[in-house]
């Protein structure tokens, strides 16, 4: 469904990514691991049409990313969770929610039946819906960021690294949503350091360094043989 | 004593006036990084518009509405053709984009109209009693209906489906993409909203002093001032700003000649730029 | 970005090309206004002292990376203090012109550089149009001292060398010694933009932040970009007083100000020469479509203005240059 072939990127004037393949299919989760720094972000950041592209091409659906403006991508089913969340600060919890929820083709019954299915996965947001997204924690913020992509109803969500910086609490939280989203038929690109948490939810793994892919196996395979995750990870 | 009151009045009527036109600019120059140099410009057009509307129809309202309309689709329809193919440039090419704007304006003006004084007439006569003194009702009532406007204008970014478009996109503009918020149209919608906000502000304020092609740039001066001393960007500090620097003009006045009271403005904003960049009614400085 | 692609791209082929180019400009300039009609000899003139100051803005602008709208106060500044030396000390001195003229200017710049090392591009820009309105402002209520509204009238001073010999100004020994002036200023500004203290002004135009963290005082250099820009403002404002023999509000107003940016922008900006011919061109424009259109040739010189940021955002040597570079 989503496919990367051989995609080369800059980002400002260095050359981050080398002739990087990744496919997702329909209902996939397919993980994305390697280590700080080797381009896992600027992956994401290309799909998303926000790093300049030199080579390679990205289809979505047989359609190519190309000549998509970056406001189209929601419309096609592509939903992004930055690294840094970007939760709309000034916006209430719920205002960040409308962001996505008031797009155009949306009922006033599919809006509230949406809200009502986030508001179950995630019943902090419910209490905190006319909180300003500032006054949220980490966690809080991470789980709106994530709340905010499904309102979407995407066909695929970009997770990036949603794991960073919570506590082992919340990491379970998110592993929980994770295994939610894949049983709705959500697929899943996963960039993430935390490998474990990769190897569980995810069916397939790219691993990569310094902007390339150097490995893809299956989660089950990467379980048995540790090695691989030893060479590029260090862990 | 009597003075002070009438100025504080002055200050007061003068400052909800310089309001609308200041959120305007400050909503432009929050969410797209753009300093429109041609926004007082823009307010003379509209004017210039709403005294020709006048003439035809004899309504205040109908030329109210008429000038806002117009030079909203005129704002949307210079932001596409000048603004839109600057995007991504130093931001130094949409001042002077602007800028170039504003020439053109003032003299298409004076092509249109000549250089002879329009008249607005007030849309409503007498004065009021307050005490013993006499006030124009009418300044009273463009008071007032600035402040509508503005009021408008807050409801609808608080609570409008576009208005959290605006904001989300004012606070983020790449995560307001990746939400599916097309922003070029969000742009194009604000700076239509900005030019229809400053084009009422000159219709209001026609009846005070005439309708003339250079009565533009002192609002566009001092619009600058404001909302950098409230704030750039920051709409409630634009108008606490406008009353403000409006009452200490207006009591200025008292003392010097009106031309002069205008440095008073100049002041605020030299000792803000030098204290307080962020703005002087912006809680915390960042 | 420019004056380095000079320096670095065939050194001494492209240096003679560009010397001859100069040497044949200058000669034109002395050759040919006198043989002019007088009202065309005085264009020249003109456009000669609109290019300097347009060309001090460019030290601002084009390689330091700050836009000011203020140099209106520094061209007026030096109007009138020429004005002052003209009409205080009898008989009128063309030195003393001069000297009263900069240093006006100079100490106006002073105060501006002040904040310019304070305020970043826009909030300098603001506040550099704002000052100029302060000044518009005190001259023109200051009725006493610099005459209002009107302005003030003086007689052009002689043109005296050392004391020794000393003539009337005719208008061709006039544009002459402002050639001179004009041919100087731009030799010595160019000088100063290729020297090392040009380059860190164009390093801080590229990338502040980074100037700043390799070790750069920023804001000296700032400061002494500012009042470079000012005193050679101030100097074209006494050229100017001198040519016209009167001072007049209308110069201080932001206007002036905004027609050198323009003229920045249309000739290429960060090119010293480029200056020179947008102001060249856009006095001809304005020149040749008054006569059809009276003051509406703004119109279409506003929108030549608007489409050449959009589309020649290099201004016309830009353009000439990338088309005889290919």
């Amino acid at each position: 469904m989503l496919v990367l072939e051989n995609v080369d990127a800059h980002y400002g004037k260095s050359h981050v990514l080398h002739g990087v393949s990744i496919e997702v299919r329909a209902g996939e989760v397919v993980g994305l691991l390697g280590r700080n720094g080797v381009g896992k972000t600027t992956t994401l950041k290309a799909i998303m049409g926000m790093a300049r592209r030199s080579g390679g091409r990205i289809t979505f659906e047989g359609r190519d990313l190309q000549g998509v403006p970056p406001h189209g991508l929601a419309a096609l089913g592509i939903a992004w969770v930055p690294e840094e969340r970007r939760i709309f600060k000034l916006l209430t919890v719920l205002e960040n929610l409308r962001t996505g929820l008031d797009r155009s083709g949306m009922t006033s019954t599919r809006r509230d039946a949406l809200l009502d299915k986030v508001y179950a996965y995630f019943p902090i947001l419910r209490e905190r819906r006319n909180q300003a997204g500032g006054t949220l924690s980490g966690g809080e913020q991470q789980m709106l960021a994530i709340a905010r992509a499904m309102v979407l109803e995407p066909k695929i969500i970009l997770l990036d690294e949603p794991t960073e910086g919570l506590m082992p609490r919340m990491v379970a939280q998110i592993q929980e949503i994770v295994h939610a989203l894949h049983r709705d038929g959500v697929a899943i690109l996963l960039v993430e350091q935390n490998v474990p948490l990769t190897l569980d939810a995810a069916g397939r793994v790219y691993v990569m360094e310094k902007g390339t892919v150097r490995h893809h196996a299956s989660a089950a395979e990467l379980r048995a043989d540790q090695r691989v995750i030893h060479e590029y990870l260090g862990v | 004593m009597d003075q002070i009151v009438i100025q504080t009045l002055h200050g007061l009527v003068n400052g909800m006036v310089l309001a609308m036109v200041a959120s305007g600019l400050t909503l432009i120059f929050g969410i797209m990084d753009i300093v429109n140099f041609a926004h007082g410009d823009l307010l003379m057009l509209g004017a210039f518009v709403g005294a020709t509307v006048l003439g035809m129809t004899g309504s205040y309202w109908l030329a109210l509405l008429g000038a806002a309309i117009v030079i909203a689709i005129l704002g949307a329809l210079l932001q596409v053709t000048t603004l839109r193919p600057l995007i991504g440039r130093d931001p130094l090419t949409t001042i002077l984009a602007t800028f170039g704007v504003s020439l053109v304006v003032q003299k298409y003006a004076l092509w249109q109209w000549g250089p002879s004084v329009r008249q607005i007439s007030e849309p409503v006569h007498g004065d009021f009693n307050l005490f013993y003194l006499q006030y124009p009702w009418y300044r009273i009532v463009t008071a007032l209906l600035a402040g509508l406007i503005i009021t408008a204008l807050w409801l609808f970014l608080k609570y409008g489906k576009y208005g959290i478009w605006i904001r989300a996109t004012t606070q983020d503009r790449v995560m307001a993409q990746a939400m599916g918020i097309p922003v070029p149209l969000v742009y194009t919608a604000v700076f239509a909203i900005g030019s229809g906000m400053a084009a009422a502000s000159g219709v209001l304020f026609g009846p005070f002093a005439g309708v003339t092609q250079t009565m533009g740039f002192d609002f566009t001066l001092r619009a600058f001032i404001v909302v950098v001393v409230g704030g750039m960007g920051n709409l409630g500090g634009s108008i606490l700003a406008s009353i403000f620097v409006s009452l200490l003009e207006s009591y200025a006045a008292i003392m010097v000649s009106p031309a002069q009271a205008v440095i008073v403005s100049f002041v605020v904003l030299v000792l803000t730029m030098l204290f307080r960049p962020t703005g002087l009614f912006v809680p915390t400085p960042k | 970005m420019s004056a380095t692609a000079i320096s670095t791209a065939q050194p001494r082929a492209h240096a003679t090309g560009y010397w001859t180019a100069f040497a044949i400009v200058v000669a034109a300039l002395v050759v040919v206004p006198p043989m002019l009609p007088p009202f065309w000899q005085r264009f020249v003139t003109e456009i000669l002292i609109w290019g300097l100051l347009a060309m001090s803005s460019d030290i601002l602008i084009g390689y330091t990376g700050m836009v000011s709208f203020g140099h209106s106060a520094f061209f007026g500044l030096g109007m009138y203090g020429a004005a002052a030396a003209l009409l205080t000390v009898k008989p009128p001195s063309l030195l003393l012109a001069l000297l009263y003229g900069l240093v006006a200017a100079g100490a106006v710049s002073v105060f501006v550089a002040f904040f310019a090392t304070r305020l970043r591009d826009i909030y300098f820009a603001i506040s550099t149009l704002v000052f100029s309105q302060i000044f518009y402002v005190i001259i023109f209520t200051w009725t006493d001292v610099t005459g209002g509204e009107n302005g003030l009238t003086f007689r052009q001073p002689r043109l005296s060398i050392l004391g020794l010999w000393s003539d009337v100004f005719t208008p061709t020994t006039f544009h002459w010694f402002v050639l001179t002036v004009v041919v100087l200023s731009y030799l010595l500004v160019r000088r100063i933009t290729q020297s090392p203290f040009g380059m860190v002004l164009q390093s801080i135009r590229e990338n502040e932040p980074r100037t700043r963290a390799i070790g750069y005082h920023v804001e000296r250099y700032k400061i002494v970009a500012v009042m470079l820009s000012g005193l050679f403002a101030g100097l074209a404002g006494v050229l100017y007083a001198m040519q016209n023999k009167f001072a007049a509000p209308d110069f201080v107003f932001f206007v002036v100000s905004g027609e050198v940016v323009i003229f920045n922008v249309m000739g290429g900006m960060g090119t010293l020469v480029g200056p020179f011919a947008g102001a060249a061109f856009f006095l001809l424009l304005r020149e040749s479509l008054s006569r059809f259109m009276t003051e509406y040739y703004l119109i279409p010189v506003g929108i030549i203005f608007i489409i050449m940021i959009i589309f020649l955002p290099q201004g016309l040597l830009g353009f000439l240059r990338r088309r005889l570079n290919s």
